[in-house]
Order: C-alpha cells, then structure tokens, then sequence
C-alpha cells in the first residue's frame, strides 16, 4: 500500500495524518476528563455525558448566532464568550441532575447507567423540538478558518491549532483543581473515605454535586470546542459515548495523566490507521484492540496497585 | 515436637508487599492439628492480610503456605477451600436475600460445579446436615427467615455455620465476637469450644478475656512480622509485646 | 426488596399458566394476521429479557450488549434463509448466479467460506444457539476469570455491541450491509410471507418462549439459581465457600445468550430480515428496559414488560413521534427510582394483597363464621 507513494509524501502524509490525530486528540482528551472526573471519582457512570456536550454546542451556536446579529463587532471574540456561557450552562444542568436524579442512586451504579440513558433520550429529543433535527454549523470568526502552510504539502489548520490549545488549558486547569486546590482535595477525601471526610467537616453532598457539576461543565466546554472541526445534530452525543467510555476505562479511570494518554493512543491509532483502512475498518480495530487490552488489564493502563 | 511434615499448616517466609509497603513481612509460623491459634496484634499489623494470603485473596508476593503439604500459594480460592480451608470474615458476610436454610445449603460442600449445581437434591442427608449444623449454630427456629432479618451475632453465626457445614480441617475466624452484645459473646465462645474439637483453628481476636481463654497459643504480630510466639502467658510477660501495645 | 425471588414456586407456576393462556389464546383470539405477526416479533425480544432476568436479575451481571446475541441468532437464520433463496435461477440475472444478491452487488464473485455451512438447515439451527453461546463464553472468559463486572463489563459489553454494528455495516459485501439480508422467502421450500405461514410461526415462538421460561425457571429453582443469587449479594463468600465463582457467570452469560439467539432466529423467521438495527447499542439497552419494566426479577414479568414497553412503542410512534423518545426516558428513569421491581413489584405489592383479601373474605364466607380476623395484609 505504500507503493505508490514517494518518501517526501509518505513522510508528509504521516504529519497531516499525525496532525488528524492530535485533533481527534484533543476532543478525546476534552470528553474524557469530564466523565474521568465523574467515573473516576465518583464512580458513576453518566451516559449522557454526550449529550451534556451537545448542550455546550448548541449554546455556542446560539451565542455566536446572537453575536452576529446584535454586535456584529464582538465576533472575533465571540466564540470564547460562548465557551464560557456553555461551560456554566452545562455545568449548571448537571448540579440540577446531581440533585434530582444521581444522588439517590450512588450505591446502584448500574441502575445510574440506565437512568443516565433515559436523560440522554429526553435531552436528544429535548434538542430535536427546539433546534431541528437537522445539524447545525456554528459561523467561525475569519481569523479562525484558513491554515498555516508549514511546507508545500502540509498544511496546518488554525481551527486545529486552536482545539489544541483550549484542551491544553484546560487539562491544566482540571489537573490543577483536583491536585492543587482546596476543592480537589475534598474531591479525594470522599473519594477515600466519604465518612472520614463528612467528619472532619466536609460538606459531602456539596462536593458530590459541584464535582459532578464541574465534570459536565467541561462536557460543555468540549462540545463548544467540537462545533469548531465539525457540525452538531441532536444525537452527535451519542455517536462518542462508548469512544469516550473506552478512552477513560482504558487509561484507568482514577488517572488524568492515564486519561491523556489513553486518548492519545486510542486516537493516534485510529487516524493512522483510517488512511489505509476504511473509516470503519480502523475503528473496528481501534476498538477491538482498545476492548482486546481490556480483557488482559482490566484495570486500565495506569493504576496503582492496592491493597484491596 | 513434630516435624514440619507433621504441621497442618506451615508458613514460610510469606511476604507480600503493595506498592513498596509490606503488609506482611518474611511471616513464619506452623500450626498443629487441632491446635487452636490466636493471632493479636495492633491495628496494621498485618493480620487480616495473614489470613487473606492463606486463603488466596491476595496472592503472596513470595514464600510458602503449605496446608498438609499442599502448597497453597498456587492454588485458586476454590481449591484451596476443597483443600480443606474455611474463611470467616470480619463483617458477618452472608447472603441477605436468602433464607438461612438455603444460606446453609449454598454451602453446602456438594454440587459445587455448575452442572452439580444444577443437578443437586435437596434431599435428606442435606435437610438432616442444615438442621444438625442450625441447632449448633442457635438458628434451628430461623431456617426460613431471610438472613437479611438476624441480629448482627445472628448473621456472625450463621457465616460460622455455613463453615461448618463444609467441615474444614483448617478453620480461619477473623474476630468472630467483634460488635457482639455480652449474652452473644458467652454464647459465641461456648459455639467456638464446641466446633474446634477435631480441626485446627485461627483466630484473630482482640478481646483478651476471650483470648486467654480458648487459645493454645498466641502469635504477636507487629509490621507484618511475628514479634512474640508462644502461650498466652509467656506473650503476656514479653516485654516486646508490652512496648508495642504500650507505645514506644 | 427482592422478596419475590423466594416465593413458592406455586405462584410462579399459575404465573405461567396465565401467561401461557395469553400468548396461545387471548393475543391470538383478539388480534388480526396483521396485529398477530408483530405481537409475535415482540415475543421474540422476550428471549432476551428473559436472559436477562437470569444474568441480570439474578446474578448481577448487566449486559449492555445482549443485541449482540439477538443479532447473531438472526443472523444465522437470515443466512440460511438467503441462501435457500438464492439459487442459481433465481439469481441467473446476477454476473455471479447463485449467491446472495447483495455480494453480487459489491463485486464478490464466490460465496465466502463463513457462508458454506449454511447450506444446511441442521447447522443453522446448531448455530443459531451455538454462536452466541460461543462468543457469550469467549467474552465471559475474558472477562469473569479477570473479576471484571459491573459497570466495566456493562460498558464493554457495550462496546462489542458497536464493534459489531460497525464491522456488519463496514463489510456489506458478506454481511449485506446496513440494509441487513432481505428478501428472504421461504424455509425448507416452505413460503414464510403467506398469512397461515405468519400464524404458525406465531405459535412455535410462542412455545419456544414457554420452553425457555420453564428451562428459566428450573435453573433458577436449582441451587446453581441460589449461587447466582448469593454471588450477586456476596461474591467473596461464594467463591470462599468453593465455587469457582468465574465458571458460573460464564454459565449464566452463555445460557442468556442462547437463548437470545433463538430469539432472534424466530424474529428472522417472521419478520422476514435480519439487520444491524437489532444488534448495536440502542436496541440492546432498549432491550434492558423491556426486562426492567417487567421487573429484573420476574421472568413472567419479562414478557409482560417486552409486551406493553413495545405496543406504547407502536402505539406512540404512530401517533406521537416526537414524545415517544420522552416517554421512553421517563420510562428509564422511572424504572430505576420508582419502580425498581417493575410490573412484578407493582403486582406484588398491590394486586397481591386485593386477592389475598378478596380470597380471605371468600373463605370467611364460604366457612360462615368469623373465629379469626381476616389476614389482611400490612
């Protein structure tokens, strides 16, 4: 398969190909580390994870709609102000749904994977009444469209580039909240050992809820950031849950730095792989290997082991 | 003195280590049959570990359990229970959404593959057993309550009952009268006297009135290691033994 | 909360008897051909929320891929059926006569290996057992040997479930694609698509389904019934008790796939196609959902919940399309936080007691004296 392909281009191909990737990458990277902070520590499992992403999408389509039509000249800006009503939007949804729903069900786990579900069903439809079921595109600023051209052939796009750089941030941010500040080490504390902590004067519940509402929140953020590589229909959400799932499962779920890894693998595989193989086919593989690894490890790539 | 092919069960050397942290630390003791061992030892000291690398919950990171000379390090939880081995533990773990008699007849030492499972009777030799083992376990009068209903010394019961009904040669209690009101604990210790005729037991106690009075011999553990061996009152005078319960 | 798992089995024996009378006399004298035929597709989802009853309710074990099963049972079936249909002169138009016409569409010029055995009807129903039994066991290998459960398993289970989707619609030249195997006519020489064909049908699914619910209800009335029970509550305690905890997930796991697979062998037989629509990630948790409306712990109640969570489904799609997925997520949710138990928990703890002094107040008065109080129940 290589044959009819010149070193320089093969070499060039594996860079946009390679570039493709950490794309991917970064949307991975932004998925996960909500739902690792909502498995990982709190283990529930939040099936409309995805679904809390479209929100953060669609919230950014609004945004930058009444932007373009009220003050047009705030555009270029436009699209960090929608990122952050979609971070609180979303994140605000999840505290109601940690209230209402999650909190009665912390010892069923799996009775959670099934109410979750039913939520991603009244939210996708939800999505279909108010905005279409058609998907929708989110006008980018100009500064945003276009690309760096690095050498004759390769080409890098700034929308790329700046996926890229907001995952950067905030997977800063999230590994600086749970390990630096005071939040994050409540977080852990019940994580640990909820009635050692709710003792010493930690307010359990409301950690279990700004957690949780903090993991969708950053859902948000990454459904704001997707709008920008690609359009959003009502049930976009559910096309990445299982991807997702496997990405936090795979990289040990309590792990961050497990997390990034195991979307850089995951999605580096899956790209490379779809310039030789159907798209269907490198995802076949991607997940077969992904579920392959699993059933040998099932604790994930990066976990500590414990007395249990 | 025996030689160590006369022990039931000897440990050699047994260590296992998380992360670095040694739980259990070049661990070696031997037990005769029908002797009664009582194992004491501050918190972490590595007791519920002994008795987990025992009986396999946790795999050794090295050394050797050999019960009738069987090694057991190699062997799965299951064969190491047909070997002859039963595992109480801490928390009364039975199964809540049973009655007691089937709590009893899961344990049942017959039909333990998943086609004799299948196949099993309850016929009259198991009816018999159940009710010979819940009269000893004071449960003759709760055969059809849902274990879920018993007292908390009820449910510790019947998890020795449900040992006992497999007749193990080798017996692990990790502190059978923990959380027990003062008539349970008389009526615990007067079970405990009855079922340790013919078989070996290990017992994890802290209570020392209870201790000082069924055990044959005392191991100390301090850090995962054996710090003092022997009877009751020689561990009680070691000064070993009284610095670590003492404090330094 | 799970009181009903021990009950004596004489309810459950007159539970069966009503729901035989249902499926064999009330559903058949009250519908048309039409109405019949999809009642009988929804009694073939049935084979997988009664597994589920068993591996979910029971053991604990909640799969999330049992779509996987129904398809591959379906599969089988389709496969045998789109051979028999497609013989050198029914084909003779095709460039390649004589294999499905789907391969002759995507250029395939010989019929793939995977596909000879299926010549023979003998296999195809070995198969249709043995497939997903032989994958259910490959996959609970993996992972009960392993000690994963729970969600994990829940989510890989999942995951195998899109893998498959996507690698049948990914292969459409041997697997004929997203539009599944269509076309198929008849069995044995025997044409499926006439009304009489549809009826009978109805009825062999019919019986199978009893078959596997008295097949259910022995292995739960077994002592491997209350190892299962047991290892949901206790699992450490089983396996310290000498049980070989893994082997008897696997077992449980297989046995629900199997019959999964004749599910969906007998929804092939009449609906007439099989697709990848039945096996990804939506069909199987809806799949869940008829299990857990009938209550996790009820195999009649299985049925029961695979039967209404369907005709709302009709009924509302064909009035209402936009609020049934609304009706359905307030299914899901409700069904975890209110009804845990569902239809056979709402039966016991209200229908049961109406009876229980309805037949009290009878006995009282066929006795004709009052010496003791009636047993109302609290």
């Amino acid at each position: 398969m290589f044959a009819d392909y010149s070193w320089s281009e093969l070499g060039s191909i594996f860079a946009m190909q390679g570039f493709a990737g950490l794309v991917l990458f970064s949307v991975f990277v932004l998925m996960a580390l909500g739902l690792a902070i909502i498995f990982g520590q709190m283990g529930v499992i939040n099936m409309a994870h995805g679904e809390f992403m479209i929100l953060g999408a669609y919230v950014t389509y609004l945004t930058t709609n009444v932007v373009e039509a009220v003050v047009p000249g705030l555009m270029p800006v436009s699209f960090f102000v929608a990122m952050v009503l979609a971070f609180f939007a979303a994140g605000a949804l999840g505290m109601l749904v940690e209230m209402g729903m999650i909190r009665f069900l912390y010892k069923r786990p799996l009775d959670t994977l099934l109410a979750t579900w039913g939520l991603s069903l009244i939210l996708q439809q939800t999505y279909r009444t108010i905005f279409g079921a058609r998907e929708v595109g989110v006008t980018l600023p100009d500064w945003m469209m276009g690309s760096l051209p690095l050498t004759d052939i390769i080409e890098i796009p700034i929308n790329g580039l700046i996926v890229m750089a907001i995952t950067l941030a905030i997977t800063l941010a999230v590994a600086f909240i749970m390990f630096r500040s005071r939040f994050g080490a409540q977080v852990r504390a019940v994580v640990q050992n909820r009635a050692m902590a709710g003792a010493v004067g930690i307010d359990t519940e409301r950690v279990d809820r700004l957690t949780f509402g903090l993991g969708c929140g950053i859902a948000g953020i990454a459904g704001s950031a997707f709008t920008m590589i690609g359009s959003t229909g009502p049930s976009s959400g559910q096309l990445y849950i299982v991807d997702t799932f496997l990405v936090v499962v795979f990289g040990g779920a309590t792990s961050l730095i497990g997390t990034v890894a195991s979307a850089f693998t995951i999605s580096q595989a899956q790209s490379t792989m779809e310039f030789f193989l159907s798209g269907s086919m490198a995802k076949v593989l991607t997940l077969l290997t992904v579920v392959g690894i699993l059933m040998l490890r099932p604790q994930g790539l990066f976990v500590l082991k414990v007395r249990r | 003195m025996s030689t160590p092919t006369d022990f039931l069960l000897a440990v050699e050397a047994l260590t296992v280590s998380f992360d670095g942290f040694k739980a259990v630390d070049d661990l070696s003791f031997y037990v005769d049959p029908g002797e009664i061992r009582v194992i004491i030892g501050p918190n972490g000291a590595g007791k519920t570990t002994a008795l987990d690398l025992i009986c396999g919950k946790t795999r050794a990171t090295s050394g050797s359990i050999k019960f009738r000379g069987k090694e057991l390090t190699e062997m799965k939880e299951h064969q190491i229970v047909h070997a002859g081995v039963g595992r109480k533990f801490q928390n009364p773990t039975i199964y809540e959404d049973l009655s007691v008699f089937e709590n009893l007849e899961v344990s049942f030492p017959r039909g333990r593959s998943v086609f004799g499972a299948l196949a099993f009777k309850r016929d009259a030799e198991v009816r018999e057993r159940i009710a010979e083992i819940a009269e000893m376990i004071f449960l003759e009068n709760h055969l059809d309550e849902r274990a879920e209903y018993l007292s908390h010394g009820q449910k510790q019961w019947l998890e020795i009952g449900m040992l006992l009904i497999q007749d193990p040669e080798l017996l692990m209690l990790d502190e059978p009268v923990a959380g027990m009101s003062v008539s349970e604990r008389i009526k615990t210790a007067e079970l405990l006297h009855r079922i340790i005729e013919g078989r070996s037991v290990i017992v994890i106690e802290h209570d020392m009135k209870f201790v000082e009075d069924i055990a044959h011999k005392v191991t100390v553990l301090h850090q995962g290691k054996v710090i003092s061996e022997g009877p009751m009152a020689h561990v009680q005078a070691d000064p070993k033994v009284v610095e670590v319960y003492l404090g330094h | 909360m799970t009181a009903f798992l021990n009950s004596p089995k004489k309810t459950e024996l007159i539970g069966f008897v009503l729901l035989a009378a249902v499926i064999l006399l009330v559903l058949p004298g009250i519908t048309d051909a039409f109405r019949l035929n999809m009642v009988g597709k929804y009694l073939t989802y049935a084979f997988v929320a009664v597994g589920l009853v068993l591996c979910w309710g029971s053991a604990g074990i909640l799969s999330l891929g049992q779509g996987i099963f129904f398809g591959l049972g379906g599969y089988c079936m389709a496969m045998f059926l789109k051979l028999e249909a497609s013989t050198p002169e029914a084909t003779s138009i095709q460039s390649t006569p004589g294999i499905p016409d789907f391969m002759d569409w995507n250029q395939i010029t010989a019929l793939p290996a995977f596909w000879e055995p299926f010549h023979s009807f003998a296999f195809t129903i070995l198969a249709v057992v043995a497939v997903p039994a032989i994958l259910a066991f490959v996959i609970g290998f993996a992972m009960f040997t392993r000690r994963v459960g729970g969600v994990y398993f829940a989510i890989i289970t999942q995951a195998i479930a899109a893998i498959l989707t996507i690698l049948i619609i990914g292969q459409q030249g041997y697997t004929g694609g997203v539009n599944g195997i269509t076309d198929l006519r008849t069995l044995n020489g025997w044409d499926i698509r006439t009304d009489s064909a549809k009826t009978i049908l109805y009825f062999v699914n019919a019986a199978l389904l009893l078959g596997v619910i008295g097949l259910s209800m022995a292995v739960r009335s077994s002592k491997l019934g209350r190892i299962l029970v047991a290892l949901r509550d206790k699992e450490d305690r089983v396996r310290f008790s000498g049980y070989d905890v893994a082997a008897f997930k696997i077992f449980v796991f297989c046995f629900a796939a199997a019959i999964s697979g004749i599910g969906g062998a007998m929804f092939t037989l009449q609906v007439g196609f099989m697709s990848p629509t039945f096996v990804g990630i939506v069909p199987s948790i809806e799949m869940v959902i008829f299990c857990a409306v009938g209550g996790r712990h009820s195999l009649i109640g299985a049925v029961y919940g695979t039967l209404l969570v369907n005709f709302g489904k009709t009924t509302f799609s064909e009035s209402f399309p936009e609020l049934w997925l609304f009706a359905m997520g307030g299914l899901f949710i409700a069904v975890v936080m209110a009804f845990p138990n569902g239809l056979a928990g709402l039966y016991k703890s209200h229908a049961e007691p109406l009876l229980e002094r309805f037949f009290a107040k009878a006995g009282e008065r066929r006795v004709g004296s009052a010496e003791a109080p009636a047993p109302i129940a609290e």
